[in-house]
Order: structure tokens, then sequence, then C-alpha cells
């Protein structure tokens, strides 16, 4: 179609985080994020899913930049975001912002709602007099489901329910209209009931403003609703590379690296007949290599149930094995 | 029929807050059977953990039992024992393994130390005993006895310590376990591997379980019968594959839709409108009513019965209680 640049495209991005080792040792480097490639465009959806430890948060963090790379380039709408001017700077930071796991700790506990959306309003000029302040605030609350408006408004945060502050979180979020939302574990906090409220309202925002989301988490049922519902890809992390993207029904029903298909084969589903018969795909070992120093080649294939000699010697490239469906693993490669 | 292990009736537990008492359980029925695996699976403040905590008496100063009774064994009544009887039951009948209890190890004691502290708090001193009976209980949770029980908890995986945790509530060969959210904070593939573990366990043993989940998934993997808990009140009873396939209690069928998860098709999944009570001044009559989709005149004002489908199948709910 056009030529314009993607809103979001991150190369070859490692974050290492330095480590003492001992008390005269020298310096190791936990490999939290080691050489990820991926373009997100207007009203993507992009779902990162792996367990704890994997690098997710770390690599959404430094897409936000809220951690420094340190190799690799991280481009908003073609410009390197290390090297923007000032004006381009606060165009970036007003335009990708974040969703944090915690509802109870992102919100400060001295300020009434009215007083924490009202912020960035005025910041960005959006806008100034108390009266356009509360009639913006208004608006914000009631398109998150906060009804009616005034019942929010000048509320604390302990007045609120857990759903009802990451709901406020999201309302500051989309307060400046940006066009990507980091969400890292949006609803791990919330009450189970409640949890695809949060996840629709997101997607409703998709829908209307069409704002790109880079959606991180652990549970592999929300990346699957939320992906699917949106029109979106889930990409598989393990020790600080992405092993498998594809769009969600595949990754989830079809998996191809043996990472995603023993993750598959090891969550329980609610239904007790299914969730007995599933057949557990055997690792070779639990342990998850530690990511100071990862193991040669394929960084899975101490744990491999599928791996072959090459697999230890050689890092197998994310291919595309079938239509945009992706696998780094030497079983779909020769 | 197996008999009643642990009865519960008419249970009510109170928390003292400043605006008054929440009804954190509020008249419960439930009875845990000899051999089986119950799930207890219900949101936060559904009032599963305090339930945990009332049957082996260790709620916080500001809870209390205002009613109810706690039958162990037929005889004795948890809920009015003194102290004295009540040590004789915890460990040695009834072993409680806490929510987040990965915490709960003392990182400054090895493993063994807290195998034998515990046996010593408990009355017995015989060292040889403890570390024999802790170490066939760690080869049976697949760790290797000698390597474990010289480590410190720092040394140990979550999982590994979940582990240790489970042996150490065995140590006194109890009757029971009751385990309160005993695989949230794992990882997907160490939550699998405690799984099926606590299944060969209960397969080898036939230690009676309680397994406390707010995730019902958990609860079609492991659990024999289950009970769903809302807003301090159990909602519906039964077998595990009698409540997934056929969920009579609207909070149950609501319940079930709103998980996201890897089967059945996302359009059908949906959250559950409104938010929980509060229980300080919960709505009369039914508690699930201003979130219910078939909510009556009479659900608003009297509270629902317990009606019996089909043989241990026990539902709360007005609609299905006069036909």
């Amino acid at each position: 179609m056009s030529s314009e640049p993607p809103l979001m495209e991150v190369r070859n991005l490692r974050v290492y985080y330095p480590v003492r080792k001992g008390m005269f040792g020298g310096v190791a480097y936990v490999k939290a994020v080691d050489g990820v490639d991926l373009v997100l465009n207007k009203g993507d959806i992009f779902t990162l899913v792996g367990e704890s430890g994997c690098g997710k948060t770390t690599l959404g963090k430094t897409i936000v930049g809220l951690v420094k790379p340190t190799s690799g380039e991280i481009l908003y709408k073609g410009k390197n975001v290390l090297k923007l001017n000032k004006r381009e700077y606060l165009e970036y930071r007003r335009n990708v912002q974040i969703i944090h796991q915690d509802p109870f700790s992102s919100l400060n506990p001295t300020k009434t709602v009215f007083q924490t959306l009202s912020f960035p309003l005025k910041r960005w000029g959006i806008a100034r007099s108390r009266r356009d302040l509360i009639e913006k605030v208004s608006e914000l609350l009631s398109l998150v489901g906060l009804k009616p408006p005034e019942d929010f408004l000048f509320k604390y945060p302990h007045q609120l329910s857990g759903g009802q502050r990451q709901r406020v979180v999201v309302a500051r979020a989309i307060s400046v209209n940006p066009e990507l939302i980091m969400a890292d574990e949006p609803i791990t906090m919330i009450d189970v009931s409640l949890r695809i409220g949060i996840l629709d309202l997101l997607l409703d925002l998709q829908k209307r403003f069409n704002t790109a989301y880079l959606f991180i988490t652990h549970d592999f049922g929300a990346a699957r609703y939320f992906a699917a519902k949106g029109g979106g890809l889930i990409a598989v992390m393990y020790l600080g590379k992405i092993v498998e993207i594809g769009p969600a029904e595949d990754v989830i029903h079809d998996p191809l690296h043996p990472y995603t298909k023993v993750l598959m084969s090891a969550v329980p589903v609610p239904d007790p007949e299914l969730s007995r018969k599933k057949k557990l795909l055997k690792l070779k070992s639990l342990d998850i290599p530690s990511p100071m120093n990862p193991p040669p080649g394929c960084r899975f294939n101490t744990r491999c149930p599928f791996s072959k000699p090459k697999c230890e010697k050689e890092e197998p490239p994310l291919v595309e094995v079938r239509k945009k469906h992706w696998a780094a693993c030497w079983l779909y490669t020769s | 029929m197996p008999r009643n292990l642990l009865e519960v009736k008419s249970l009510r537990v109170l928390y003292k807050v400043h605006r008054g008492d929440v009804k954190a359980v509020d008249n419960v029925d439930l009875s845990v059977r000899e051999g089986e695996i119950l799930g207890v699976v219900g949101e936060s403040g559904s009032g599963k953990s305090t339930l945990a905590l009332a049957i082996l008496r260790l709620l916080p100063r500001t809870a209390r039992i205002a009613d109810g009774h706690i039958y162990y064994r037929g005889e004795v009544d948890l809920a009015s024992s003194p102290e004295n009887k009540l040590k004789e039951v915890r460990w040695k009948e009834i072993s409680l393994i806490p929510q987040a209890a990965l915490n709960a190890l003392n990182p400054t004691l090895k493993i063994v130390d807290h195998f034998l502290e515990t046996a010593r708090a408990h009355g017995v001193h015989d060292r040889k005993w403890v570390i024999e009976r802790a170490s066939k209980l760690l080869s049976l949770l697949r760790l290797e006895p000698d390597r474990v029980l010289k480590s410190y908890p720092h040394e140990l995986s979550g999982g590994m310590k979940q582990r240790v945790l489970i042996a150490l509530a065995m140590l006194l060969e109890p009757t029971m376990l009751i385990l309160d959210e005993p695989t949230t904070a794992l990882d997907v593939l160490t939550q699998r591997f405690i799984l099926d573990l606590l299944k060969d366990l209960h397969a080898k043993t036939k230690i009676t379980m309680m397994f406390i989940t707010h995730d019902i998934a958990v609860i079609a993997d492991i659990a024999d019968r289950m009970a769903v808990m809302y807003a301090g009140k159990v909602m519906e009873v039964g077998d595990v594959y009698t409540v997934f396939k056929e969920p009579k209690h609207p909070y149950s069928i609501a319940l079930m839709k709103s998980i996201p998860s890897l089967t059945g098709s996302v359009e059908e999944m949906r959250s559950i409108p409104g938010t929980l009570p509060d229980l300080v001044n919960p709505p009369p009559g039914c508690r699930f009513w201003p979130r219910c989709p078939h909510a009556m005149d009479i659900c608003k004002k009297e509270e629902p019965p317990v009606v019996e489908l089909k043989p241990g199948h026990l539902v709360s709910c007005w609609l299905h209680a006069r036909r």
C-alpha cells in the first residue's frame, strides 16, 4: 500500500543486564532480550506470551523507552527513538502509553480520579479550563465504563475496586489519544469475572481509534482471547528470543515450535474430560537454563523432546512455515 | 458412599472493620468426603481462604467464628474446641498449605531444620524418624532428599519450594491436606508438574484433599467434586463432571463463560456485568442477584434454599427451588 514507515519497528534488539559475579569476579550479563525483530502498524495487536524470566517485560519496557537497549534499533515511524530531537521525543512519549500490571500502585493515592486524569489533559493542552477538564474527564470515564462519571470524578483510588482502578489507568492511557499502548499483564490482578471486561474495553478502543497494542502476558488464555478477537498475532518468547509468531488461533490450536507445543499440552482447560485426556509432551528437563549462559544452538535444545544434534550447534532462524505463521526450529528448515 | 471426614455446618465468619462486620463466610454448609479431592473455586473475596483458615481456627485476630459447626470425623467440633484439642488436630490430622507459602520458609534455616522444628513443635523428638519420613516424602515428590534437606530455601526454585511445603505438611501423616492456591505463583510447566504430582500422591496415599483456587481449569484437572463460592456463600456443589457439563447456578454458568481459556469459542466468552457486592452490607436475598441475568423478585428478598437436583448436586438458587 503506502510506503509510510511502520508505527514501531524493532531490529535485532538486545538488552543485557550486568550482574557482578562474586566479590572479585568480573561482570556477567543476563541476556534478557537477545536478538528480537518486530513490526507494529497502526491498529495492530501484538501479544507477547512467555513464562516468567523469558524477557517479555524487558522487551516491552525497551520498546516504550523505559529501558535502554544494549544494541539494536527501535524505530518510531522510521526514526531511531534514541536519536529523536526534543519535539519528536515528546511526540513519541505522548503517542506510546503504558498500562502496568498493578492498578493498586500505578495510581497516586493522594489524588482524586479527576486530578489524575486532568493532568495529562493539561500537560498536552487538550483541555484547560476547569469546565472543559470536567467535561473531558467525564467523557473518558464513560468511555471506560465508569458510569455515571459524577460518581467517580472525586473519588480516591482506595475508594475504588481493582477493576475500577484499572479502568482509571486505561482512561489515563487513552486520554492523550495514543497510537500505541503497551499493556503489561493488565488483567492479572483483576478479579476473574471482570477480566474479559477490561480486555473488551481495550479492544473497543482499537476498533474506535485504531489504537495498536503490545500486550504482554503469561496467560495463554488471555493472549488467545485478546489476539483472536482483535485479529492480531501471538508471539511466544523463550530465554530472550521469539520462537514462534502467528495468528492467535493457529498458534494456540496448531503450534509449530516444540516449546509452544509443550506449553499447550500442559495448560489445564476448563473441561474435566479434555483436561485429563490431554497428553503431556514430556520435556527432557524441567530446569530452565540460566539466561546468563543460554545453551548454544537452539536455546530450547536442553529441554526439547525433539532435539537433534544440529540443534545443539546452530541457532535456527525464524522462518515462515505456514502462511503468516513463523517458527524458529530446525524441524521446519534444513 | 464414602463417609464425610469433615462437615461444615451453617458456618459464619466475620471480620471486624471500622464500618462493621465483613460477612466473609455466611451460613456455609460443605462436607469433605474421606479420600476425595474437593475443589473449592471462587474469586477473591468469595470466602474460600477464610473457610480454610476457619477449619483449623487459624483466623487472624480481627476475625471470629460467629456461628456454626465444623465436625471432624463426626465427633470433634473444631469450631468450639479448646486450643489444646486443636493442637492435636493441626498437622497431625489436618494440614494447611496457606496461600503464598513459598515465602513462608525461614531463609536462615536449612530445609532439614524446617522438618525437625515442625516435628518438635508437635511433640515429636525422634530425629531419625523425622529425617527418614522427610526423605521418603521428598522422594515421593520427586526431589533428591539428600541434596534438598541440606539446602537453604533460596537455593531452591519455586516449584521445589512448593514440593518441600507439601512434604512438610504431610510430615506427621495427616488424614487431610488443605491446599490454598498451591499452583498460582508457578509457571505453566511447573504448575502442570505439581498438579500431576498431587494426583500421583493422591493415588498412592489416598490422602483427602481440599484444593482451593480461583482457577476453574485447575479444578477441572484435579478435583473429584467441586464447590463454587461467591461472596461468602456456596452457590453450587457437585461432581466435577456434572458441574462442568451442566452447571445450574447462574453464577457458575457466568463464571465458566468469563474465563479466557484455550478451548471453546472466544465469541462466547464474556465477563460478568457489575462488581462483587460489599460484604459489610451485602444485598438482601441472594448475593448474586444484582449481577444475575435471571433475577426475580423473590431473589431480592429472600435467601434461596439449597436444592438437591440430583444426588450430590446441590444448588442454592430460586430458579431451581419450586419445581
